[in-house]
């Protein structure tokens, strides 16, 4: 078994099958990239990986441990980032870090935090309220956890979405460095990953009627 | 964990609320006025206003936090934030209940220092007064609690504002009952320690099970 493993997924949503008896795993230094059309079901595999949703049959394991039973180490490692950004609008994007973190246990220092969004290219907006901010701003924002939280598994919807070329190239070297370091990656977009992503494998959903 | 709890979501809270005074007024604004509106639609004469007046604050507090009750998860659910809550680690139970601790501070708080105001347009005795004070301080609570799990429950759906009344006013009938009951008995100089105590029971038995029912709704939302 790899780290993170799921087992005869079921998923049925509105009387309509998405997939049935699905296995995915993923190992230590993998990234996998989910592919498929709209209303595959891309978003609600990656929803039961993390546990937010529950699959109508079949567990999720991360290290052999079924994470419904479980749920304390597997969210120690794990940072999703989902469709909906989870940044309030009318907070500060360090204010919107910081609760987080708080919430996360994650400790790092101010300093850490303001090199973060530098390197993010938000240098002189860390105060302002997050609403004020483009779309591909607020994605950096909330893309900003990935340098915050230790985690080893990264389950990401769409983390290209609204993101400019040069963000794109950071959030694809970035995904290189964890996988390098026995990261997990999950992933899923609709344009092709490029060369500075480094080696990974796609993993298929298809329409099903 | 309580660290955690107060530093990452009471405190969130507290400076998101800050940022929209707007929205925690509003409800504030239409309970003054709804009561305002009694004496010049029923009847100014003093003896009428005290008859009705303990009742005319509470419907009107219970429709006014019913405004205000959505704000407790709709913006977090919205934005993601209710995700993060719970793949944070946190116990949900916990997270709950800091949530609706924090909802009762900044939306019920300032109605208990409005009603002394409420008070005077109504004709209430100092007596009838206290009485109302205490039904407040036990009841509002209570509201808070009962009304989180109603929202937790239509917080994934589109225009859950009415539904919310609707599940929630006929929850809040035995609260109204005994809260209008004890100001009636203060009024005639009666004890009105019995009603009193069934709200404080109402209350405890509130805070010992709303959180997990509250955890609860707000993970089959998430669904």
């Amino acid at each position: 078994m790899s780290v993170l493993d799921a087992l005869a997924l079921t998923c049925i949503k509105r009387d309509r099958t998405l997939f049935e008896g699905l296995t995915f795993s993923a190992d230590a230094g993998e990234l996998v990239y989910l592919r498929g059309p709209n209303g595959a079901g891309k978003t609600s595999l990656l929803r039961i990986l993390t546990g937010l949703s529950a699959p109508c049959g079949g567990d999720v394991f991360f290290n052999q441990k079924n994470i419904k039973t479980a749920p304390d180490e597997f969210n120690t490692q794990l940072l999703y980032l989902g469709h909906k950004s989870g940044i309030n609008g009318a907070l500060s994007a360090i204010d919107n870090l910081s609760y987080w973190m708080a919430q996360h246990g994650v400790q790092q220092p101010h300093e850490k935090l303001l090199s973060v969004l530098a390197t993010l290219g938000l240098v002189g907006l860390e105060d302002v309220p997050v609403r004020f901010l483009s779309a591909g701003q607020q994605r950096r924002v909330a893309l900003s956890r990935l340098w915050l939280k230790k985690a080893q598994v990264w389950i990401l919807d769409e983390p290209f979405t609204a993101l400019d070329v040069s963000g794109i190239a950071l959030l694809e070297s970035a995904f290189k460095a964890h996988v390098s370091q026995g990261g997990i990656v999950v992933a899923t977009s609709h344009q092709a990953l490029s060369s500075h992503a480094g080696p990974h494998s796609t993993f298929d959903l298809e329409y099903q009627w | 964990m309580v660290v955690a709890l107060y530093k990452g979501i009471f405190k969130r809270d507290m400076s998101i609320a800050f940022q929209q005074k707007a929205e925690l007024m509003q409800p504030l604004m239409f309970l003054l006025m709804v009561v305002t509106l009694f004496p010049l639609g029923v009847s100014p004469s003093p003896d009428t206003l005290q008859r009705i007046g303990p009742g005319v604050i509470w419907i009107a507090a219970i429709l006014s936090s019913l405004m205000a009750m959505e704000r407790m998860f709709r913006d977090d659910f919205q934005d993601g934030a209710m995700e993060q809550y719970v793949l944070s680690g946190l116990p949900l139970p916990a997270v709950s209940i800091v949530k609706v601790a924090g909802h009762w501070l900044v939306s019920f708080v300032p109605l208990l220092l409005l009603s002394p105001l409420l008070a005077v347009f109504l004709h209430l005795t100092i007596d009838m007064y206290i009485a109302l004070m205490l039904t407040l301080l036990l009841g509002t609570p209570l509201l808070s609690l009962i009304g989180a799990i109603a929202v937790g429950l239509t917080v994934g759906l589109q225009k859950g504002g009415l539904l919310l009344a609707l599940l929630l006013i006929p929850v809040f009938i035995p609260l109204l009952i005994f809260a209008t009951s004890a100001v009636d008995s203060a009024a005639l100089q009666l004890p009105y320690y019995p009603q009193l105590a069934i709200i404080a029971a109402m209350l405890l038995l509130a805070v010992a099970s709303a959180p997990f029912a509250i955890a609860y709704s707000l993970k089959v939302s998430q669904n």
